[in-house]
Formats: C-alpha cells, structure tokens, sequence
C-alpha cells in the first residue's frame, strides 16, 4: 500500500487506451466499472479531441456483480463490434475488472466475431503503470497482427541498406508517437520533413495515425527509428529479434541529437548525407546560444524531471547547447532508469528516480535552480516556490497541446526548444538594465520583466512574498558591466523560502537589513541565503552590513 | 409567483412515504415511459465527490482506499493540482495487498499514522472505500472503528465508499454525509437543517434570507468545521440543497429530522419555492414571505431575461450526470422558455423528486440509467439546440455540430438561491451566444 497524491501515471489501461486512441480502425472493449469512463477527458479535454476514443466499457455495477459479468462482456464485445466495425480488437480490463477474474481477452476468443484480429491485453493493474501499459499494448497489437508474416527461425537478416539494389529510396518506419505524448503530432511533421530533405522515406508512422493494416506493412521499411522509447522500445526490439529489423535508438531532440540521429541514420542505411552546416543553416539555436545575449545564460542552474527520454535530451542541450548548469536531473519511471543515471553521472549528479512528486518537490528546492524543466508536475511545484519553468514532456495539461507548430525535434524542435526555455528567464540586457537602474526611485520592488507577466510561474510571486528564488538571475550583489558571468552559489539544503534567517540562532542588524533591502528583489533571496549559509560556515550569529560584503566577496570569486 | 409545492412529510424508517394528497407526487402524472437502460454510462463514480467535500471542510483528509484508477481519476476529474499538498489522497492496493502478503489492514494502519504525522492539523478522516477494496471485501469500517480507537483525542475517522459499481458521481456527497448522521449529537430544538453543500458565499446569503423570514436556528451539513456537526432531533426542519442525497434524507429523517419538501432551490422560482417550503414548515405567515422573498424575486427575474432571450424556445438535450438534471431541466424549461428533448438522469428517486417532477411539463421523456451509444443515436435524431453532457462528451459532440454545457461545472459553482438564478442561465446561455458570436470558417 502506498499514498499517493498526485500521480505522473495513469494506470496500465490508460495507457492501452492511448495506442486505441491514437489509431484509426482499432477499438477497445475495457472491462471495468462504472466510473472508469473518466479516461475519456483525457483525450477529449486535455488532447482538446474532436471525437471519443474508441473505447466500449462494460461499467458493471454492485448488481451486476450478482448476475453474470462474463454475459455482460461478451454482449459489450458483440455490440461494439457491430457497431463500430474494428479493422483491429483489443479486449481487456480495468483495476477492478482483474479482481473478478472474467477474463475477458478468452471470452473474445471464443465468439464468433466475423474473422476480427483480437489482441487480449493482460496489463496487471497492480504492478504496472499508465508508460508500461502504452508500450505493452503497442507491442501486443504488432505482434498479433504480424504473427502470420514471421519468419521462419534460422532467416537472413533484411539488410538495412537493400533499398539501392531495390532501386529505390530508402524508408523507415517512425515509432512511438501516440496521443498525450509530448508534442508527438509536430514531431512527426518535423521528422518526416527532416528524412525527406535527405531523401528517405516513411514507411508508416505508429501507433499516431496507423490502421491494423500499416501495421502489417512495417516489415517492408529499411529499419525502425525508436523515436519515443517509453511507447515503442519493446516493438522496435522485437521487430529487431523477430524480423531482424534494425533500429534507430537516437532520439532527435536538441541540436546535437538531431545531428547524431541522422549520422546513425546514414551509417545503418549506407546513405551518404552532407550534414555539413546542415545545423546552422536549418536551426537557429546554434546561433541564439552564441550571439551575446545569451552571456546572460551561462551557469543558469536547471532543474530537470521528465520521462526518461525528455530528460536525457533536455540535460544534453542544457548542458552542450545552452550552456546552462544542470542541478538536477531524473525521470518519474523506472523503465529507463539506467540510461538516465549514465547522463546524470556524466554531469556529475545522482539521478533522482522517483515518482512521488513530493520527493521531488523536495530536491527542486534543495537543488535551488534559476529554471525548472519538468512536467505538469514541475510547473505546479516550481510555481508554489516561485521558478520559472518550461515544461518539456508527459504527463501535461491542455496548454500542453498548443495550436500551433512547435515541436520539440530536429531543427524546428531547437528553436521551440530555445524560445520556451529561454524565454521564463529574464532576457540579458534586461536584467543587466535592471541591475543599473535598481537604486532609482522609479525602480520599485514587484518590477518584472513583461517576460515574466507574460510567461506567468513567476508572475505571482512577489505578491505572496515568495520573491526570493523568482526569477532566476546573478548571485552577485551588484551587476557592474565587466562580471557578467555567473557565480557559482553555495547554498545549504533546506533553506529554500526567504526569511530563512530565524533559524538556528541566525540574525540580521539593522545594518545588515537595510543593505538587504537594497538588493533588487530577484535575487534578494539568494543573497540571504548565499550570505547566511556564509554566516553560518563562519559560525557568526549575527548578520551585519559588513558579513553581507564578505559574503559576497566569498561567492564571486 | 410559484405555487408552494411544499408540504411536510415525515418519512417512515424504510424511506418510502405513502403518496401524499399532494398533487406533486409523480405517481399522479401521465408521461411518456421512462426510458430505462442498463448499457455504457458515461458518468464519474462516487469519488469525485472529494473535489467539493474536501473543501467545503478544511480540517477534513479524504483517504481513498483503492488503485492507481481512483488517484488518476480524483486527479483528472478535479483539474486541481494548484494545491501543494491536497487534502485529498490514494492508499494504493499494490500486488503484496492482494495476495495477503501483506496484511492490508496493518499496511492501511502504518499509511494513516504517517499521513497524521504529516497533516496534524487533520480532525476528520474519512477513508474512502473504492472499488478494488469493495470487491475485495476490505471493511473500512472496522478500520475505521479501528483507527478512531488508536488517534482517540486526536482525529476522528470514518468510512463511506465513493465506488463506481454503486455510486455514481454525487451520489459520493450522499455516503460522505451520511456517514456523519450518526455522530451528529441530538437536540430537540428548533432548527432549520441546510442538507447538501453549498459554496460557502451562497451558504451565508440563504442563512440570512432565512433569518429574515423569521427562522431563528439555520445550520449546515455538512459543517465548515468536521467537528462540529450540527444537532438533529425532532425540531429539525430538513431542507435538502441537492437532490442527490436519498441516504442522508432518509437517515436524518430516523433521527427524528421532519422533511421539508420542495422543488431544489436553482432558478428564481425552484429557490423561492424551496424557501417557502422552509418558511411553512416554521409556521411562518405567507404575507411575510411574500415580503422577504418578493423584491428578491423580481430583482432575479431581471436577471434571468437576458437570458431567457437567449434559451427561449431553444431544444434541450440532458444526458444523465450530475443528477442535478432533473431541477435544471425544470428551471430552464419554466423560468428560461426551454423546451425539453429528454432529461437523462443516473437514477431517479421518484420521492426525493417528487416535486421537481410534479413542475415538469407532461410530456417530458425522461431517461434513467445509460446506454451512451444509443443514447447518443437519439440525441443525433433530434438534433437539439443545446446538449448538457460531461467531459468526455462535449468536444466530440461539439465537433459533431452541436452546442454542449458541461455538467460538472454545476457542481462547482456557486448556483443555488433566487439571487444566483442569473448566473446559473448565463452558463446555459453563454455557449450559444458564444455560438453566435463566431464567424468562423
């Protein structure tokens, strides 16, 4: 038994439900009770979806628990059959379905359904979770469907480079993309785009999309290119097992990763690509994070919590691209944990695996970042202590889904990827003009940035007296031109909101306030606790003007 | 003016009265057959009662026993994660839970000790039965028992169940609540019992309202504060504010509460009525109502044209939801000029609505129960102006070309009382002036 509060997954169905979804031809006979329909706002609120998901549930109720359920499925089955005629059938059941054991996936087998491809879906609802569900039910639906296609053990391998003896261009298949991923609709325009200027075609794109029948066509693609391993790892590894298909694990997000994606593209497909300048000439990023606004970037610490593959991405282009401290890095699932503790340890950090949004509420605070990187989750936490932040993957909420192109891979994803994130912070010459200004009488605390109003987490803050950690910027006292490069703070754990002064016997003069008070809001916060984890090393009690200056003379070494 | 549809019956212990001479009570009427069907239906299970319960009383933690199902859908259905830490949460039944290896109770026990820990300012707890702990037959209410006697002096705790298979959606509210009738303390005297929670803003206005018309005593169940329940005996009027609490009625009514019958107070005319019927059962002169409540009246009925220019005439569509349907349907049928397609409600208790169903026009087709698909099939036959449906239905139905208002913000505003009458028809009229208002493509 375990509390939970807020929860970054669904449980397994839900994820079944996102492949169902996301397809076209395919429906979903879900066992379970009355209540469980709320699964459908996910799609149609969140997802802002013009029709239902494909999906009949039984909803028993307390009498039907006395009759016969395993009656009530079947009738469910036969009813939804007829009625929406599914190229494709998944049967399964909910949390509390698996308890009454009707088992539901034999009772589908054993009707006559008119020749209807059936996938029965066993997701333990107990043990497993909303990702695990998604990826478990993708693979179910392919392999049931290409059961008739495998070859026969002892095969030859397809040769991934046998498009030019074919004679023709080659073509892969694009895995992963499904509804309530993130961005995955742009992403696959933007991928598609990227593959055809390089002369390589889709094959089929999946579960975003698909029919049964794409399906059945993925064997003839050249490879797979893995591009969310939470939904598609267990497909693309056992078309690589069973079909000997090869298969591109990078994933393209950030510039770097997209230019590395297309070298692992070229090598497995034998495909000479002239990427020189390909990155400059196609996204802007490179340039933005070079030109000498983005001075103001360097050493920003961020924070990031993800899905395993938006992390490992985001933590590459904080670091490589942006140029940006990462502080804190980790994914809510356990599925791809290793590969996020390798990137984590690259950056010298222990990654937190944690799905307890507390626990990393608790380190993001610790962590002290001038930027959150997160998901729904993140954005909640970081507006409670007054961050800003971006959100950068699953689980996400309806302004998650925006109207217009913005993906986050290949070229276009860099520069969607550099607005968002760069645009919470104070711009460069902003925060430089505000540093300037400070001690003018026009200059008033609650001055922000029109950034900050317009992005919002941190809009709030100086109004409830959180200022401390808004709006990220300098750890220095002073903003004199010439030290423009960030310092690297020191801070002690825990003492996260402003006035953590009360504690341990810590105190301010009025000299030592008044000076504080001088200091422009946004760093007002982290001047305190730069100074006071100073004052505390130094076990001095009593905070004067004069501490305050050692202290700072101490941090902008 | 509305009739008074009020009189006051006292109901026996089994809950069903004998049909009063009241012209109101539906055996009376001739309508079309109820539509009943047992199929798909596209309604939240009781659970998401915690979204209001939980803050309507602060000092209260609602501890869902039961999946990963109920958390996600606590968390979707209330689209609240502004809190840092809710008040609301899941025990999680995980694998170990239910193959026994690990004694539920102890593991339910160790989690509660924790989250006291952890919420000291925590005086009720209410563990919330689901559907996993129903059909695994985990009694809440001895751990309840249980854990009341371990936290005595500390926090009370009480169990009802918000699962799917026999809650749907308000119904939550019904067990939460009537889960507290045995601890309310008893007392004869005379007082007027708001049964049902309001958003506290109009709580405070109809408290006033009725001390003008001369009621002296007017509490609230539930309370503010968990802890300080409200008195019941037998000079307790009981006027229910919502009309999906068949349980707590009939409980209320075994501890000597006398039930004050009337339509439910949304619109001008169902609030007046519903005040009226109060003011009756105190004995209290109609003259002086009529003072009270007149000006209030004509003042709300201002308010409503604007709308009623709007909804007039347009066909309406309910499907079965929040089982507020049934009083909506009346309002916006008599007060807004609406004719009605078919009124879908989760279940119908024809005593508890009784009057609501007495002020429906004849031919209205009601609808119990779901069968969303061909529920649907019906809907896109009659091609209705406006459709009143929950989430999972609205954009689709929206894209399908109809106009739709969802249901469960009716549940989260502020719409009981004469003076809230406006607002409540502007929610109606706002998606089809809104549908007006587009020059869209």
């Amino acid at each position: 038994m375990e509390l939970t509060l807020w929860t970054y997954e669904g449980p397994p169905h839900v994820g079944a439900l996102r492949i169902a979804a996301s397809m076209e031809g395919v429906h979903y006979v879900l066992h379970a009770p009355q209540g469980d329909t709320y699964a459908d706002l996910l799609f149609t609120m969140i997802e802002r979806r013009d029709r239902r998901p494909p999906v009949t549930y039984t909803t028993f109720q307390a009498r039907d628990l006395g009759g016969d359920t395993a009656e009530l499925v079947k009738r469910s089955i036969t009813e939804a059959v007829a009625r929406f005629k599914p190229e494709a059938l998944l049967v399964g059941e909910s949390c509390t379905a698996e308890l009454i054991q009707d088992q539901p996936g034999s009772l589908a087998a054993g009707m006559d359904l008119g020749g209807v491809p059936i996938v029965s879906l066993d997701l333990p609802a107990y043990s497993k979770k909303e990702n695990w569900g998604a990826a478990e039910t993708f693979y179910q639906l392919v392999r049931g469907l290409l059961k008739d296609q495998l070859p026969a053990p002892g095969f030859t391998k397809p040769d991934p480079t046998r498009w030019r003896q074919e004679g023709r261009r080659p073509r892969v298949n694009l895995l992963g993309p499904s509804l309530l991923g993130f961005r995955c609709r742009d992403d696959v325009r933007e991928i598609t785009d990227l593959l055809a200027d390089h002369g390589i075609e889709v094959n089929v794109v999946a579960p975003l999309g698909a029919r049964p029948a794409d399906l059945l066509r993925l064997p003839q693609a050249d490879l797979n290119v893995c591009l969310y391993p939470e939904v598609a790892g267990p497909v693309c590894s056992w078309l690589e097992r069973s079909f000997g298909m090869a298969v591109v694990r990078t994933v393209p997000i950030g510039v770097g990763a997209t230019g590395d994606f297309l070298v692992e593209l070229g090598e497995k497909l034998a495909l000479e690509m002239s990427l020189v300048g390909e990155a400059d000439r196609r996204s802007r990023l490179p340039w933005y994070s070079r030109s000498v606004d983005s001075t103001y970037l360097t050493g920003k610490r961020v924070f990031i919590f993800a899905d395993a593959t938006h992390a490992i991405a985001a933590a590459r282009i904080a670091s490589q691209e942006l140029g940006f401290t990462v502080v804190g890095l980790g994914p809510y699932s356990r599925e791809q944990a290793r590969e996020v503790r390798a990137a984590a340890q690259e950056l010298g950090l222990e990654a937190l695996i944690s799905d307890d949004y507390l626990v990393v509420e608790k380190a993001m605070a610790e962590a002290a970042p001038e930027l959150v990187l997160g998901t729904q989750m993140e954005r909640h936490s970081a507006k409670r202590l007054g961050l800003p932040c971006a959100v950068i993957s699953s689980p996400l909420h309806v302004q998650d889904v925006p109207a217009r192109y913005s993906p986050q891979m290949g070229w276009e994803g860099a520069n969607v990827i550099f607005d968002s994130w760069v645009h919470p912070l104070m711009m460069g010459l902003e925060e430089h003009l505000i540093g300037m200004f400070r001690h003018d009488f026009e200059f008033v605390d609650g001055h922000l940035s029109h950034l900050e109003g317009a992005s919002g987490p941190a809009a709030a803050a100086p109004a409830n007296g959180i200022a401390s950690t808004a709006a990220g910027t300098q750890s220095r006292l002073d903003h004199g031109p010439g030290t423009s490069q960030d310092t690297e703070p020191v801070f002690t754990a825990g003492s996260v909101q402003a006035g953590g002064g009360q504690e341990l016997g810590l105190n301010w003069s009025a000299s030592g306030e008044a000076e504080l008070s001088r200091i422009p809001f946004f760093v007002r916060g982290k001047v305190r606790r730069n100074t006071e984890a100073y004052a505390r090393d130094r076990g001095v009690n009593t905070i004067t003007e004069e501490v305050l200056y050692d202290a700072k003379a101490h941090f902008s070494r | 003016m509305a009739q008074s549809a009020a009189s006051v019956a006292v109901l026996s212990s089994d809950g069903i009265a004998a049909p009063s001479a009241n012209p109101g009570s539906a055996s009376s009427l001739e309508r079309p057959d109820l539509i009943q069907q047992n199929g798909q239906r596209e309604v939240f299970c009781g659970l998401t009662s915690i979204v209001w319960l939980h803050r309507r009383m602060p000092d209260a933690f609602f501890l869902v026993v039961g999946s990963r199902t109920c958390a996600h859908l606590v968390q979707s259905a209330a689209g609240v994660m502004i809190f840092a830490e809710p008040r609301f949460g899941t025990a999680i039944l995980g694998e170990r839970d239910l193959a026994g290896l690990a004694d539920a109770n102890e593991e339910l026990d160790r989690l509660v000790k924790d989250l006291l820990e952890r919420r000291p300012e925590i005086r009720t707890l209410f563990l919330v039965g689901s559907c996993p702990s129903e059909v695994i037959k985990l009694d809440l209410a001895k751990a309840a028992e249980r854990l009341s006697r371990q936290h005595t002096g500390r926090v009370m705790v009480l169990n009802y169940s918000g699962c799917g298979i026999e809650t749907p959606f308000t119904q939550g509210e019904d067990n939460a609540l009537l889960a507290m009738v045995p601890l309310m303390p008893r007392s004869d005297e005379d007082q007027l019992l708001l049964v049902g929670t309001l958003a506290d803003g109009v709580e405070e206005r109809l408290t006033s309202l009725f001390q003008r018309l001369g009621i002296g005593l007017v509490r609230s169940l539930p309370p503010r504060s968990s802890t300080e329940l409200p008195p019941v005996g037998k000079g307790t009027r009981m006027l229910l504010c919502q009309p999906f609490l068949s349980g707590t009625a009939r409980a209320l009514v075994d501890r000597g509460a006398q039930f004050v019958r009337s339509p439910y107070p949304l619109g001008v005319e169902g609030s007046r009525a519903w005040m009226a019927a109060a003011a009756a059962a105190f004995g209290i002169d109609p003259a002086t109502v009529a003072a009270v409540l007149d000006p209030l009246v004509e003042r709300g009925r201002r308010a409503l044209a604007p709308h009623r220019e709007v909804l007039a005439g347009k066909r309406l569509f309910l499907l079965p939801d929040s089982q507020l349907e049934l009083s909506l349907a009346r309002f916006l049928q008599q007060e807004c000029g609406m004719e009605l397609v078919e009124v879908g409600t989760p279940y119908l208790d024809r005593l508890l609505m009784a009057e609501e169903l007495a002020l429906l026009p004849p031919a209205t087709q009601l609808s119990e129960g779901q069968d969303v698909e061909r529920q649907l099939d019906r809907l896109r036959a009659a091609r209705p102006d406006l459709v009143v449906c929950g989430m999972g239905l609205a954009n689709p139905l929206e894209a399908e070309g109809f106009v739709t208002k969802w249901s469960i913000e009716l549940v989260f505003s502020p719409i009981h009382g004469i003076d809230q009458a406006g607002d409540l028809a502007e929610l109606f009229s706002r998606p089809l002036r809104r549908r007006a208002l587009l020059q869209l493509p």
